[in-house]
């Protein structure tokens, strides 16, 4: 058998059955909590009760698996903190998203006294340079179309200046890149938030420049968010599987390699 | 001239927007602002445009029955289907040109546009990304071989990083003792993205920064004039 070129129909199946398994029969690997994760969740313990806090939804259904454990387990620690949260979205697809998790929520959350979701805005980078100057002339409406100013949770709001910090999910441009270009760089607003793993690395350098609270780099870190808020969700029961995704990835290098390296000595010999 | 007032338009917003930045005072910060919400506004507009152009493409692929059309005729039946429920019953709390469809949302058990989307559109979507998984590993196997010294350091970083993301790889190296606790994977992990990635990271962001600035530079000053179209 040419272990060089296995049909690589066999490799799917391998990783099919690798990851569908321990979805169905979980295995409880230990997680433990890196600083960057520790870092967005200080962020938001820091807040008060009380404060206004900005979600943006900058990724589409595509990054979700990924993503949406991030929001929902940033949610519940906001909730649990009794913050105001407000969401918005540099994704159009981000607002459907957003809901999404505000119906799983929704027993604690009251629209327009503890929670808004003020939809999709187009533009990126002017979009958040115009709301740092005036939000409410960015957002006069909410999801639903309301004028905002029916709603206790944005009285008052002028500018960023009326916001605890904001908390970027994002799978690209424009996204937490975006935010920390002028929310934070230019008016001052902390900026945190989650990215997907393979984006994770473009992150770091702001992360060690001070410019981003700490990030939440994909499934296992969103895992390590809940266990830090003690409530377990789908990113820790998708950590099993995620793990057996990359053994199987791992073995078939080797498997390739050994294979490379048998028939490179087999090649030496027959020119011998 | 028809090329002339766009430079010279180009020329004025971009020295108008860089003075802005420097003297956010009367006059260029009110200007810059204004300029701000033109962006926001026409951005809009261009979504429309974006989406009649996506249209058209598709019809005449499928009208001249040009290769694969049946895709095309796919995008064009999926767009109608959203854009319509959309358009006639709303999505969430907001009514569409014939109100919120009651028959339809007790029917499905929501809006048909945010069923949809809850339903089909969001785990098709979860779907194609997965797939990357599969070739991932299938690419892995026939790509990752140790032939020279630096693929040999390539493949060792990248399984200890891969490792250090999973549960698995925490669990492996769990039992370290203090004095060794710096070959737990997930802490040899973070020491090559914090330190070596990060380092290699900021060239790059530094780098295409400059490029940045180069070529905002060109346009403003009309060097670069391949964005108004033609030669």
């Amino acid at each position: 058998m040419n272990l060089q070129k296995i049909d690589r129909r066999w490799i799917f199946l391998f990783m099919l059955v690798g990851v569908m398994l321990p979805l169905i029969f979980p295995i409880g690997f230990k997680i433990e909590v890196m600083p960057n994760t520790k870092a967005v969740y200080d962020l938001i313990d820091s807040a008060k009760p009380g404060d206004r806090i900005l979600m943006s939804f900058d990724f589409d259904p595509g990054s979700g698996p990924e993503l949406s454990p991030v929001a929902t387990a940033i949610t519940r620690h906001a909730i649990e903190k009794d913050l105001k949260i407000v969401y918005l979205a540099l994704w159009p697809m981000g607002v459907n998203l957003g809901n999404l998790i505000y119906e799983k929520e929704k027993d604690n959350l009251i629209w327009g006294e503890n929670f808004i979701n003020l939809g999709y805005i187009a533009g990126g980078l002017v979009a958040i340079q115009s709301m740092g100057r005036n939000f409410t002339e960015v957002f006069p409406t909410d999801a639903n179309g309301n004028s905002i100013h029916n709603f206790p949770i944005l009285k008052d709001v002028k500018n960023f200046s009326d916001f605890a910090f904001v908390v970027s999910i994002s799978a690209g441009t424009p996204g937490i890149k975006e935010w920390i270009m002028s929310a934070g760089d230019k008016y001052g607003l902390p900026v945190t938030g989650g990215t997907t793993a393979v984006s994770t690395p473009g992150f770091l350098p702001y992360v060690n420049t001070g410019q981003l609270h700490g990030i939440i780099g994909g499934l296992k870190q969103a895992a390590e968010y809940e266990m830090l808020i003690g409530q377990p969700g789908t990113a820790t029961s998708g950590m099993d599987a995620q793990s057996i995704a990359h053994i199987i990835i791992i073995i078939f290098i080797i498997i390739g390699n050994i294979a490379w390296y048998r028939n490179r000595k087999q090649q030496k010999e027959a020119k011998k | 001239m028809n090329y002339k007032l766009p430079l010279v338009i180009t020329f004025c917003a971009g020295l108008l927007m860089i003075l802005a930045e420097f003297i956010p005072h009367r006059p260029f910060g009110s200007i810059s602002a204004n300029i701000e919400i033109w962006f926001l506004i026409i951005t809009g507009f261009a979504i429309i445009l974006g989406q009649i152009s996506l249209l058209k493409m598709n019809i005449i692929k499928v009208v001249y029955k040009l290769p694969n059309w049946k895709y095309h005729l796919a995008t064009i039946i999926s767009f109608s289907v959203m854009f319509l429920v959309g358009i006639l019953y709303g999505m969430q709390k907001q009514p569409g040109l014939l109100g919120h469809g009651e028959w339809l949302s007790s029917a499905l058990g929501d809006k048909p546009f945010d069923y949809i989307f809850a339903n089909i559109y969001q785990h098709l979507m979860a779907a194609m990304f997965s797939i990357l998984a599969f070739y991932i590993a299938s690419a892995a196997y026939r790509a990752f071989i140790a032939r020279t010294l630096d693929s040999t350091l390539l493949l060792s970083v990248s399984i200890i990083v891969m490792l250090g993301n999973t549960s698995f790889g925490t669990s492996l190296t769990a039992g370290l003792p203090q004095a060794i606790k710096f070959l737990h994977l997930p802490n040899l992990s973070s020491f090559i993205m914090d330190f070596p990635n990060t380092a290699g990271q900021r060239a790059i962001l530094i780098g295409a920064g400059i490029g940045i600035i180069g070529s905002s530079l060109r346009i403003i000053l009309g060097i670069e004039r391949s964005w108004l179209g033609g030669k």
